[in-house]
């Protein structure tokens, strides 16, 4: 089912939770609805749900305006964030609330409850009750029991927030899949940037209650549309520079910005991995010293402080951080392979340095 | 259905707590304020008044005493017959009054072994002070240790056994590290001890005789002003009575906010 | 205060000698004498007049109490629980008084306003209702004292159903009456449970307030617990032990179902009952 949000718009006494948020789930999709806490994503999510009311804007599901319909009656599955499972039933009659209220027959809900769940791995469990289950098998049910009614929409409130950090990882995986098998359209709402990267088809970044970007995982890591969500998702150097004579200029290191007129206030982002650091001094023009070095597992972080006192954070693979002979304290170069111009309050777009050979470092001093 | 709700629960508590209350404050004051002192100022009130006192500070000492020590052994020590002390714990709240002070007189009274024996050192225990203090502990045991043992049970062992890794020994733990932890969920139940033993009347007229000016207590004293149709003065230690009870209150108030803030 | 020092087990030792001297000692006294004269001289004494018609009057007057205090108890909570309102505060601070006021006092005031002497109580013998020495009385006092019980039950047990809960319920498609019926009803269940339990156990034994208001004529207004003080009082403790023995054992019985009924779904084992009367403050 697609669901389309038109003009969105939620107040909370003075508070403004929601501004004018438009956008389309298209169907079969699995889409992230990514922010810090308070940034209106919930509220979107519990408004389609038909929990909270819209205080202007329109929700249609199917092209049906379903602004006036009750939450009982929008055939949605909700995940909620603390499970909200019935603590007096049985995991068995949980997951058959939903077909109780619609008057399945006995049979038909037996079969249709025990096959979701063996399809959720639960079939061990059906007689026992929440208090005597984990955290990861609760947040199972509480999909089983959003899925028994065969809704045309699920969507989940920060599914995995609750559970300690291994099973979050089993149970995305495990979304992924399901979803794969299901194909419901599905929303959910988090505010961990990395799981929405690893669970969605699209993303859609709020904050302070206003849309920020909506596009693929790459999409909203490789091409930032707004300063707050170059900021917000991965880990960005930002420098604050002054536009002269078409280069942007931060201490010793130059940019060249020639759209931009002389005299105006820009802001430099680039990513750890377009920053390349040498123990060779010779290797790269630009000189700093090496502040520290954090093992990552996958990767090393190198923080470095430039001979102006600027402080830019790199990242390295293992192989290469091999070839390299750090010690921590000891003078290295570096060149900046990458750079983009962040977009500014109301100013469109901004570009991406096409890549240099780092050889040559890209800029002069 | 909001507003007419909200109706019925206030007509609820008109009916059955506030309207009463006010009316008999009311009524107190029928006579005058002369009268009303000149009523709780009678010696037979004074002296129930201090009997009363008397006998809770008694009682509020043992259950300290003893309520704490329970409270410890359930909370802290697993042993055969752990689930039966705590049943048994809360027997006395199933006792009718009446009959917690009759089950006193069957136990001490002069045929009994129990009373020969203190007949015979001259101890008088029934229709006297032992009898009356021992009534009410009965009907209070409960309340200090109700409140103390989830408490305590909630706070866990981890900070009496990092005190105990730094040195301390057991006194010291419990001084320094229990009680400083528990103390609002024991003011709370030893509020709740002072309210009923100041209360208390079934078991208490049972045991002591309800002798003027010897063992009357201040409800012993209401209830006889009552009887005797001295209906302002039965009121006026009943307002006394209702002020300390809203000082009960007011602590029980306090003591819960703060012993529910310690627990987060 | 571990188990196995010499000083945990001086601590348990005097814990149980104490409860076994103050608790169990009287109680098997009187179990006892009860069983002096044997069963057939027990049922001959709980079967006369005087004495069974108390029984059945006290028994009678507990269960309506029991469920005004049900019904009334549970609303009241759910106000205090859900909604705000003008006086909210000081409705849910003197919830509590029953506890702090002595019971006789509570019997004073009941009699002072709905005697004929108060304004009010002529009022209402005028249009037929006589309250005082008279079985509306009783109830008046009994549900006076076991107020709190009902509300401060299942207070906690509502503010702990988490809204999202009913949320949940909604989003499946059940409309309010099925959850109310549905989630919230038995998900207080257990605090309602304890609260009709010990309202009931109570209200049998009650008597400072009742001995005032009821009136205590014999074969219609008089009480176990009065009836029980009466033959005390007359040197007649063979008749005093048996229905106080039988009051008891009701008493007994109505915890133990308590304790079976509200033991968490599931649980085999019974669970440390908790019956703490302290409530959250009301902060939401």
């Amino acid at each position: 089912m697609k669901i389309e949000i038109r003009h969105l718009s939620k107040r909370f006494g003075t508070v403004e939770a929601v501004s004018d948020v438009s956008f389309a789930v298209e169907e079969g999709e699995l889409l992230g609805l990514l922010g810090p806490s308070g940034s209106g994503k919930t509220t979107v999510l519990r408004i389609i749900a038909g929990l909270e009311t819209p205080s202007t804007g329109d929700i249609l599901i199917d092209s049906v305006r379903v602004n006036d319909l009750p939450a009982q009656r929008r055939n949605i599955g909700f995940v909620f964030q603390h499970y909200a499972l019935f603590k007096h039933l049985t995991v068995f009659h949980n997951v058959a609330f939903g077909l109780k209220i619609k008057k399945w027959r006995r049979a038909e809900m037996a079969q249709r409850v025990s096959d979701l769940l063996r399809l959720m791995g639960l079939e061990a469990l059906a007689d026992r009750y929440p208090h005597q289950l984990s955290g990861g098998q609760r947040q199972r049910v509480a999909i089983a029991r959003a899925l028994a009614p065969k809704p045309s929409v699920l969507l989940l409130d920060e599914p995995f927030g609750a559970v300690d950090a291994k099973v979050r990882q089993e149970l995305r995986e495990w979304l992924i899949r399901l979803h794969d098998d299901l194909n419901v359209t599905s929303l959910f709402v988090t505010h961990d940037q990395e799981e929405a990267m690893e669970v969605s088809d699209r993303i859609i970044v709020f904050a302070k209650g206003h849309l920020e970007q909506i596009g693929s995982p790459a999409d909203v890591y490789e091409e930032p549309a707004t300063e707050f969500v170059a900021r917000f998702i991965g880990s960005m150097n930002i420098l604050e520079a002054k536009v002269t004579n078409g280069k942007a200029k931060v201490g010793s290191m130059e940019f060249p910005v020639s759209e931009f007129p002389d005299g105006q206030q820009v802001q430099v982002g680039f990513r750890p991995y377009y920053v390349k650091v040498s123990e060779d001094p010779a290797r790269f023009r630009q000189q700093a010293r090496l502040r520290h070095v954090y093992f990552l597992g996958v990767a090393y972080r190198l923080e470095i402080e430039t001979d102006d006192g600027v402080i830019l954070r790199s990242r390295m693979n293992k192989e290469e951080y091999r070839q390299c002979k750090f010690e921590v304290g000891q003078p290295v170069s570096y060149a900046i392979t990458h750079f983009r111009i962040l977009p500014q309050e109301g100013k469109p777009g901004a570009f991406l340095q096409p890549p240099q050979p780092p050889e040559s470092g890209p800029f002069t001093p | 259905m909001r507003k007419l709700l909200i109706a019925i629960v206030w007509l609820y508590f008109g009916i059955l707590l506030i309207g009463p209350l006010a009316y008999l404050c009311r009524q107190a004051m029928s006579d005058g304020v002369a009268a009303f002192w000149g009523e709780i100022t009678r010696p037979e009130a004074v002296h129930g008044f201090k009997l009363t006192t008397e006998i809770t500070v008694i009682v509020l000492v043992l259950n300290l005493i003893f309520g704490t020590v329970t409270a410890l052994v359930l909370a802290r020590q697993q042993f055969k017959g752990r689930t039966l002390l705590s049943g048994l714990i809360d027997l006395p709240f199933a006792v009718s009054p009446v009959i917690a002070g009759f089950m006193l007189v069957l136990l001490f009274g002069p045929e009994t072994l129990l009373g020969m024996f203190f007949g015979a050192l001259d101890i008088k225990v029934l229709f006297a002070m032992p009898a009356m203090v021992l009534a009410t502990l009965f009907v209070t045991f409960p309340f200090v240790v109700r409140e103390l043992t989830p408490v305590l049970q909630t706070l866990g062992k981890a900070g009496e056994e990092s005190a105990r890794t730094l040195g301390a020994n057991e006194w010291q733990v419990f001084l320094k590290v229990t009680l400083p932890a528990v103390r609002w969920g024991l003011v709370y139940g030893a509020t709740l001890t002072i309210a009923r033993a100041i209360g208390e009347f079934g078991a208490v007229l049972v045991v002591s005789g309800n002798v003027l000016l010897l063992t009357q207590t201040a409800t012993l004293h209401i209830y006889q002003s009552y009887v005797d149709f001295n209906y302002v003065g039965a009121y006026a230690v009943a307002m006394v009575l209702i002020v300390v009870s809203f000082a009960i209150l007011t602590v029980l108030e306090v003591a819960r906010v703060r012993a529910t803030a310690g627990d987060s | 205060m571990k188990p196995d020092t010499l000083a945990g087990l001086a601590l348990r030792s005097a814990a149980v000698g104490y409860v076994l001297c103050l608790v169990l000692l009287p109680l098997l006294v009187i179990g006892k004498q009860s069983l002096a004269g044997g069963l057939a001289s027990f049922l001959e004494d709980i079967r006369q007049p005087q004495a069974a018609a108390a029984i059945v009057l006290t028994l009678e007057m507990a269960l309506v109490t029991t469920m005004i205090n049900a019904v009334f108890g549970t609303l009241s909570a759910l106000a205090l629980v859900r909604y705000e309102f003008p006086g909210r505060w000081f409705l849910n601070a003197v919830v509590d008084l029953p506890f702090a006021i002595p019971t006789l006092v509570a019997g004073l005031m009941i009699a002072a306003i709905y005697g004929t002497t108060s304004p009010f109580g002529a009022w209402l013998q005028q249009g037929g209702i006589a309250v005082l020495y008279n079985t509306p009385g009783i109830v008046l006092a009994m549900l006076f004292v076991t107020m709190p019980f009902t509300i401060r039950a299942v207070q906690p047990v509502l503010m702990e159903l988490e809204r999202e809960q009913e949320e949940a319920a909604y989003t499946l498609g059940a409309g309010r009456w099925a959850t109310f019926w549905k989630v919230i009803v038995p998900g207080m269940l257990p605090g309602l449970l304890t609260g009709v339990f010990l309202t009931f156990v109570r209200a049998l034994g009650e008597f400072g307030s009742v001995v005032i208001v009821a009136g205590n004529i014999p074969m219609k207004t008089q009480v176990a617990p009065v009836y029980v003080y009466g033959e005390i009082e007359s040197y007649n403790p063979r008749g005093a032990t048996s229905v106080s023995v039988l009051i008891l054992l009701i008493s007994f019985v109505a915890l133990v179902i308590m304790e079976r009924l509200t033991r968490p779904p599931g649980e085999r084992l019974p669970i440390f009952v908790q019956r703490r009367l302290t409530v959250e403050p009301l902060s939401r």
